[in-house]
C-alpha cells in the first residue's frame, strides 16, 4: 500500500512539475518577436495580396493570438476557453500547424510512437549493455576486459553523438549491408503494421539505438564498476570465497544485488541526456521522429508545433524519470518514501 | 651513518631527547592548501598532461593568426576539396628540408569531380617566417608573418581544403578561438548562477531553499538539447557574429547551473553548523560576508573541479547547434560550423577530410575530462 501511495505522490509531483514545464515552454516559444501569422501578414501586405491577408487575420482570431500573452497561454494549455470554448492540450488539441497548413496533432501522428520506440529501444540498449560489461570490468579490474571498456566508454562520452552517427551509418552501410537513413523501408510507411514492417524497423534501428545509448552506456557501466569495487572489497566476499563458492555465483549472490539499485535509479539520470541525443541523431539520420518536426517547427517559428513536441519531449523524459523512481523503491525497501533527497 | 660490526646501521647525529617527534610532518601540516593539492595533482600522470595540453591550448588562442598559414576565409577557387598534402623530408633519398609537393587539379567531366594529382619532379620547399595575409595579434595588433607558409605557385593544405577551397588547418585554429572560449563563457554564467542560487538556498534553508530546490528539480528533469535550440532559435538572425556568439554561450550556461547550485547546496548545509560560522555571526558579520568570505573559499577548489568536468558538454553543445545550422553562422569559424560541411554522407565517403574538425573536439573534451577527474582526486590533500 505504502508503494502505491509513494506512486501516487511522485504522480503528482509529475503533473505540477509539468506545469511548471508548460509555462517554460510557452515563453521560449514566444521569445521570438512577432509570431508566424503576423509576420507572414506583414510579408502579405507588403507584396499586396489582401485576399491571403484576411486569411491570416481569420486564422489569428481563431487561435486567439490577439489576445494578450497571458491569456494565450491559458488558452493554449486549455485552462481558459478560447474561441471555440475549452480546446487545449488538456483537452487533447494540439493547435494548428501554420507552416504546414495541418493540426499538429496530424503531422506528428505517427511520429510519437517511433519517438517512443527509439529511445525504449535506447534504454534497453544501455542496460543489456552496461550490465554485462560493468560486472566484467568489476570482475577483471586491470585486466584488458577493464581497459578496453573504459576506452571506449571514454571514446563514446567525447566523440559528438551525430559524427558517431554518420560515420556508423557508412561503414554500417558498407560492411553489413545496413540501411542508411529513415526508421522503415520507404515501401512501408503508411502502411498498416505487419511481420515485414516490423523486421524492417528492428533492422533500421540498429544504428541510432547504438549512437544515442553508447554514451548512457559508458557512463551506466562506469558507475555500476565503481559500485561492484566498493561491494567486492568487503570482508562477506572474502568468506564467500573462503567458504568455497564458485566466483560467479558469489558475484550474482550478494555484490550485484547491492549494486544493482543505484544501476536502476539511475537511469532517471541518463533519460534527459538521452533524449537531447536522440533529437539530434534523428535530425541527422532522418529518422521519422519528432527530432526533425521539431528543428523545422523552431526555423519557421511554427510556435503550436514546436510547443507541442516540446511539451512531448519533457513528457517522455518526466514519465522515465517517474518509472525509474518507483521501480527504485519497489527495488530497495531503505529508500524512504518522503521527496528523494529532502 | 657507520655500521656496527653485527651489520647494523646506526645515525652519527647526537641523540637529541626533545626533538618532537611531530617535526617532520610539520612542514606538511603548515604548507598552503595549494601545495599539497599540487603535490598530488602531480603524481596523478594523464591529468598532468591533460591539463599542460590544455593550458598551452589556450595560450595559444591569440597567435593562431600565426601559425595559420591562411587566413579563416581566404580562398583558393582553384582548389576545392583538395585532398590533404603532406609535409617531406627527403626527396629521391636526398635530405632536403621541409618541402612539398605542388597539386594540379584537373576536372574529371565524367565524376563531375575536381582531381588532384601531386606533382613528384619539383619539390618544393616551405618559406618561414614569410609574409601573408593580414591578421591581428589577440585581435589588436596587426601583422602578416607567419610561422610557415606555402611556396610560390603551390598550395599548402596540410588537412585538405573544403568545399570552397578554404584551408581546413587554419580554420580549425580560428575555429579554436570560438569553440573553446564558448565553454569558458557558458561556465561563467553557470558558475555565477550556479553559486548565487545555491548558496542562498543553501545558507538560508526554509521557503527559498524549497523553492529554488524545486526549480532545479524542474531544469534537471528536462532535455537540454531542444530547449537550447528552441532558445537559439529565438536569436534574431540579423545579429553580429560576435553577439550571436555571447548570447549562444550563456545559453549553454542558463541551462547549466542547476547540477552546480545543487552541489553548492549540499556543502551550505553541513559547513553551516561549523563553529567559524557560528563564530563569525555572533561578531555581527552580516550573511553576504560570511558566504563569501568564509564559506565559498572553503570549498571553491571542488567547484572548480566540477566546472572543469561541465565544460566539455558545453563545446559539444556549440557543436551540435552550429553543426544544425542554430548555433554561430557562417561568417563565424567554430569547429561546429565547420562540421556543417560535413554533414551528409555523401561528404564522409568522397571528401573524408573534411571530418578532421571532430578530432581536435574529441581531444579536447577527453583532454578535459581527465584534468577535471585529476583535479577532483587531488582536492583532498589530507586524505590518503
Amino acid at each position: 500500500m505504502e508503494i502505491l501511495r509513494y506512486a501516487f505522490y511522485r504522480f503528482g509531483t509529475m503533473l505540477l512539475t509539468l506545469w511548471v514545464v508548460s509555462i517554460l515552454v510557452f515563453v521560449i516559444i514566444n521569445l521570438p518577436p512577432g509570431d508566424y501569422l503576423s509576420n507572414q501578414i506583414a510579408e502579405l501586405r507588403a507584396s499586396g495580396q489582401s485576399a491571403g491577408v484576411a486569411k491570416a487575420e481569420f486564422l489569428r482570431s481563431e487561435y486567439a493570438l490577439d489576445k494578450p500573452l497571458w491569456q494565450q497561454y491559458l488558452i493554449w494549455v486549455g485552462f481558459m476557453p478560447g474561441p471555440h470554448g475549452f480546446s487545449g492540450l488538456v483537452q487533447g488539441n494540439f493547435g494548428w500547424s501554420f507552416e504546414f497548413d495541418r493540426p499538429v496533432a496530424e503531422i506528428v501522428g505517427d511520429s510519437l510512437w517511433l519517438t517512443v520506440l527509439v529511445n525504449l529501444a535506447a534504454v534497453l540498449f544501455v542496460y543489456v549493455v552496461a550490465l554485462p560489461l560493468g560486472v566484467l570490468a568489476a570482475a577483471r579490474a586491470r585486466s584488458w576486459v577493464d581497459y578496453t571498456s573504459a576506452f571506449v566508454g571514454y571514446l563514446g562520452l567525447a566523440t559528438p553523438n551525430f559524427l558517431l552517427a554518420l560515420i556508423l551509418f557508412y561503414y554500417g552501410h558498407r560492411w553489413f549491408n545496413l540501411p542508411i537513413g529513415g526508421l522503415m523501408d520507404p515501401a512501408f510507411e503508411g502502411e498498416p503494421m505487419g511481420w515485414e514492417k516490423v523486421k524492417s524497423i528492428l533492422i533500421h534501428l540498429i544504428v541510432p539505438t547504438f549512437v544515442i545509448g553508447t554514451s548512457g552506456a559508458s557512463a551506466m557501466m562506469q558507475r555500476l564498476r565503481a559500485n561492484m569495487l566498493d561491494e567486492l572489497g568487503k570482508p562477506y566476499v572474502e568468506t564467500a570465497i573462503a567458504k568455497g563458492m564458485s566466483p560467479s555465483r558469489m558475484l550474482a549472490k550478494y555484490p550485484l544485488r547491492v549494486a544493482f539499485n543505484p544501476f536502476v535509479a539511475d537511469i532517471g539520470n541518463l533519460l534527459p541526456a538521452m533524449i537531447s541525443g536522440s533529437v539530434l541523431v534523428s535530425v541527422v539520420l532522418g529518422l521519422q521522429t519528432i527530432g526533425p518536426t521539431l528543428l523545422t517547427a523552431l526555423k519557421t517559428q511554427d510556435m503550436f508545433l514546436s510547443g507541442f513536441v516540446l511539451m512531448f519531449v519533457a513528457l517522455l523524459t518526466l514519465i522515465g524519470t517517474m518509472i525509474s523512481d518507483v521501480l527504485l523503491v519497489l527495488l530497495d525497501p531503505r529508500i524512504r518514501y518522503e521527496g528523494r533527497d529532502a | 651513518m657507520t655500521q656496527l660490526p653485527d651489520g647494523r646501521f646506526v645515525d652519527d647525529a647526537p641523540y637529541d631527547p626533545q626533538a618532537s617527534l611531530l617535526e617532520l610532518e610539520r612542514k606538511d601540516l603548515d604548507a598552503p592548501n595549494w601545495v599539497l593539492i599540487w603535490r598530488k595533482f602531480k603524481t596523478h600522470r594523464l591529468g598532468l598532461i591533460s591539463g599542460a595540453f590544455l593550458l598551452i591550448c589556450y595560450l595559444l588562442l591569440p597567435v593562431v593568426g600565426f601559425i595559420a598559414p591562411y587566413g579563416p576565409n581566404q580562398r583558393m577557387s582553384e582548389h576545392l576539396y583538395s585532398p590533404p598534402q603532406s609535409i617531406n623530408l627527403f626527396h629521391e633519398g636526398e635530405f632536403l628540408g621541409p618541402f612539398i609537393y605542388p597539386m594540379t587539379s584537373e576536372a574529371d567531366l565524367e565524376t563531375f569531380q575536381w582531381v588532384f594529382e601531386p606533382d613528384y619532379n619539383t619539390p618544393m620547399k616551405l618559406e618561414f617566417f614569410c609574409e601573408g595575409k593580414g591578421y591581428n595579434i589577440a585581435g589588436l595588433i596587426p601583422s602578416n608573418t607567419h610561422l610557415f607558409c606555402a611556396p610560390e605557385g603551390a598550395t599548402l593544405f596540410l588537412w585538405g581544403s573544403d568545399r570552397l577551397g578554404r584551408d581546413i588547418f587554419s580554420r580549425i585554429l580560428y575555429g579554436a578561438q570560438l569553440s573553446l572560449t564558448v565553454g569558458l563563457i557558458g561556465i561563467s554564467v553557470s558558475f555565477v548562477l550556479g553559486i548565487f542560487f545555491g548558496s542562498v538556498a543553501g545558507y538560508f534553508g526554509g521557503r527559498i531553499d524549497w523553492v529554488i530546490n524545486r526549480v532545479i528539480e524542474v531544469l534537471r528533469s528536462l532535455p537540454e538539447l531542444p530547449l537550447w535550440l528552441a532558445l537559439s532559435a529565438a536569436v534574431p538572425s540579423n545579429w553580429s557574429p560576435v553577439a550571436v556568439f555571447f548570447i549562444i554561450s550563456v545559453i549553454l550556461g542558463i541551462l547549466d547551473w542547476p547540477g552546480l547550485a545543487r552541489s553548492v547546496r549540499a556543502k551550505f548545509l553541513s559547513l553551516r553548523e561549523e563553529e567559524y560560522v557560528r563564530a563569525a555571526e555572533m561578531m555581527g558579520a552580516s550573511s553576504g560576508r560570511v558566504i563569501r568570505k568564509h564559506l565559498i573559499p572553503n570549498f571553491m577548489s571542488h567547484l572548480i573541479a566540477s566546472a572543469t568536468l561541465s565544460i566539455p558538454a558545453m563545446i559539444l553543445g556549440e557543436t551540435a547547434l552550429s553543426f544544425l545550422g542554430l548555433g554561430l553562422r557562417a561568417p563565424a569559424v567554430s569547429w561546429g560550423v565547420m562540421l556543417n560541411d560535413a554533414q551528409n554522407l555523401a561528404s564522409i565517403e568522397i571528401y573524408p577530410w573534411t571530418a578532421i574538425p571532430m578530432l581536435p573536439i574529441v581531444v579536447i573534451v577527453l583532454a578535459f575530462n581527465f584534468f577535471g577527474d585529476g583535479l577532483r582526486d587531488s582536492l583532498d590533500p589530507y586524505q590518503q
